[in-house]
């Protein structure tokens, strides 16, 4: 395993946060200014869940780039896991659950990676991931659980955990290991120059990915103005100190879900599925090709996703305000 | 299942696990069986159940035809009471206010371990499955019901991986391995329900669907199977219930 998923020593990871710029300063910058931020090698969080808020124009951006060796954590990974393997930017992923979707069955991607042993796949319990990077976003080395006890998942992560009576009770319990991600990528619904963020419906693990790293890359539908998050305060979950860089995109989870926006695109996720199914070294290099190498601006990307379906998962997606 | 039914084996399922839950429960809910089920027992006999979804999600109402692909899209909030992040709902289930906690299965043993990670040797596996998500912490921090299909293949005498807990190698296992509470309560599956014996933890047949043998059960199922002493016959699904799952599933995503 690299360093970077590994649980720092507290002086070092206090001297990284005390070193970064806190000001309430501007830091809106482009899709690809924000990729020179990620170096080869590091732990890379992403937000979101499965299709929901995945900051997909992100790691779009860190394809295009030729990104090498991320490890890559994420509560449950989906299709953008399947182009983190297939384009060769990572190689380790550290989550709960991958497939692109329960309704399209296991993703042939994941398996050809793993099975083949191209790539790794390290399985945590769902909670063991969030109490990981809440133990990191605490600034605590560890937490304790009550979980990944008796079974091979937690056998399997044996290595890095530890087993502890409780010093109260006598109780045995799993204590999980700190993640401080070196970097995290999270897509939200609207966010200042600063980097106030806010977030609409599900926050999933984002706010504790955004304490824990140590860098932290906010993709936004709409960047607003500074006076609009102080009018609503309470509904800012990421504080701008903890943030570097913000990057304005209209449909920047496509074709996943931007909660109270858009739903995910079914269309093109079953045309992706059946697309991988058949081949999935073919397949995924031809989705790569067409989606991610050759349009030169994410707008143009969107361009081939296509209009219809945009609409489509617009309409789906404001419907969650109806009631 | 009978020749003569009519209904899929799929809404067979969802009916028998909905009249397991009882009003007033907290249920931990994936999505499928389980939500399709647990919206069922809403409908009909359970009107305070209360659905909480791993997303973050606390007491949804979901709209029929509109069922979510995960637990983590925004069509699993609908009308729900709150959303809170993934961890605090999983919390949830640590500090003890979940009743039971609900899924389906790829491979099921004898003492109700679960496996959706590896087919084959962990290590070169043949199958690389999703993994637990959610799985591993529901079942070892509440009580089970698990909704599959009833296969040889399915019911195996030793699960490849242990993803979710049963109940380990029977007897006390489970406790002794640190799990002090939960545990499986039910399979439910198109021939049988089954529970566990008291002692020994091993799978038991508590009841049979109507027209479905103990000869017929067995025969689906990779181990001997233990039959409870005075073995019930399950009420076919009624109209009233069917309907309200066609209603939830008009396009039979998850009960074809």
């Amino acid at each position: 395993m690299s360093n970077s998923a590994k649980v720092k020593p507290y002086l070092e990871l206090r001297a990284e946060t005390q070193a970064r710029e806190r000001g309430l300063k501007e830091k809106v910058m482009s899709l690809e200014e924000a990729a020179t931020l990620i170096n080869d090698g590091d732990h890379v969080a992403i937000g979101g869940c499965t299709m929901s808020r995945t900051p997909m124009a992100m790691i779009w951006s860190l394809i295009r780039a030729g990104k090498k060796d991320l490890i890559a954590s994420r509560s449950i990974m989906s299709s953008e896991g399947d182009l983190l393997f297939a384009s060769g930017i990572s190689k380790h992923v550290i989550t709960s659950w991958f497939s692109q979707g329960i309704v399209w069955g296991v993703s042939k991607v994941m398996r050809h990676h793993v099975e083949g042993g191209h790539a790794k796949f390290d399985e945590w319990s769902h909670m063991s991931m969030g109490l990981r990077y809440r133990a990191g976003a605490m600034g605590v080395p560890f937490l304790p659980s009550r979980s990944m006890m008796g079974s091979d998942v937690g056998e399997r992560c044996r290595e890095e955990t530890r087993q502890m009576s409780c010093p109260f009770t006598g109780e045995s319990l799993t204590l999980l290991p700190a993640l401080n991600p070196d970097v995290a990528i999270i897509h939200v619904q609207r966010a200042d120059a600063y980097g106030n963020a806010q977030i609409d419906g599900l926050q999933f693990m984002d706010p504790d990915i955004a304490m824990a790293a140590n860098k932290v890359i906010l993709t936004t539908e709409r960047i607003i103005d500074n006076a609009q998050i102080r009018r609503v305060p309470d509904r800012t979950r990421i504080p701008f100190f903890t943030v570097d860089a913000v990057v304005e995109v209209p449909f920047g989870c496509a074709p996943h879900e931007c909660y109270g926006t858009y739903e995910p695109f079914f269309d093109h996720m079953g045309q992706y599925a059946k697309q991988v199914s058949l081949d999935p070294v073919a397949g995924a290099a031809d989705y790569l090709r067409h989606y991610y190498e050759e349009p030169a601006t994410w707008e143009a990307y969107l361009e081939r996703v296509g209009t219809a379906e945009i609409l489509d998962a617009s309409r789906r997606g404001r419907s969650v305000y109806d009631d | 299942m009978t020749e003569a039914s009519n209904y899929t084996a799929s809404e067979l399922l969802a009916v028998m696990s909905a009249r397991l839950l009882l009003d007033g429960q907290i249920v931990f809910a994936g999505v499928g069986i389980p939500l399709l089920a647990a919206t069922l027992a809403q409908r009909v006999h359970a009107p305070s159940l209360t659905i909480l979804f791993e997303g973050g999600v606390i007491g949804p109402f979901i709209v029929p035809g509109e069922l979510p692909p995960s637990t983590n899209e925004q069509r699993c909030t609908r009308k729900a009471n709150m959303v809170l992040p993934i961890t605090d709902v999983m919390l949830l289930l640590q500090r003890g206010y979940i009743d039971i906690g609900f899924m389906g299965g790829a491979q099921i043993d004898r003492y109700g371990n679960l496996n959706s990670s590896f087919i084959g040797d962990p290590e070169q596996p043949k199958i690389r499955l999703p993994g637990t998500g959610g799985g591993n912490d529901i079942s070892s921090l509440t009580n089970m019901i698990v909704a599959m299909k009833h296969e040889k293949r399915r019911f195996v005498p030793k699960v490849d991986f242990i993803t979710s807990p049963g109940f380990l190698d029977g007897g006390t296992s489970r406790s002794d391995a640190g799990l002090v509470s939960g545990g499986m309560f039910r399979v439910v599956t198109d021939l049988a329900i089954m529970g566990f014996d008291e002692q020994s933890k091993e799978m038991k047949v508590l009841s049979l669907h109507n027209g479905v043998s103990s000869e017929q059960v067995q025969d689906n199922t990779g181990f001997d199977l233990a039959f409870d002493d005075t073995v019930q016959t399950t009420q076919p699904p009624e109209p009233e219930e069917l309907a309200v799952v066609r209603e939830l599933d008009p396009e039979s995503l998850y009960t074809a």
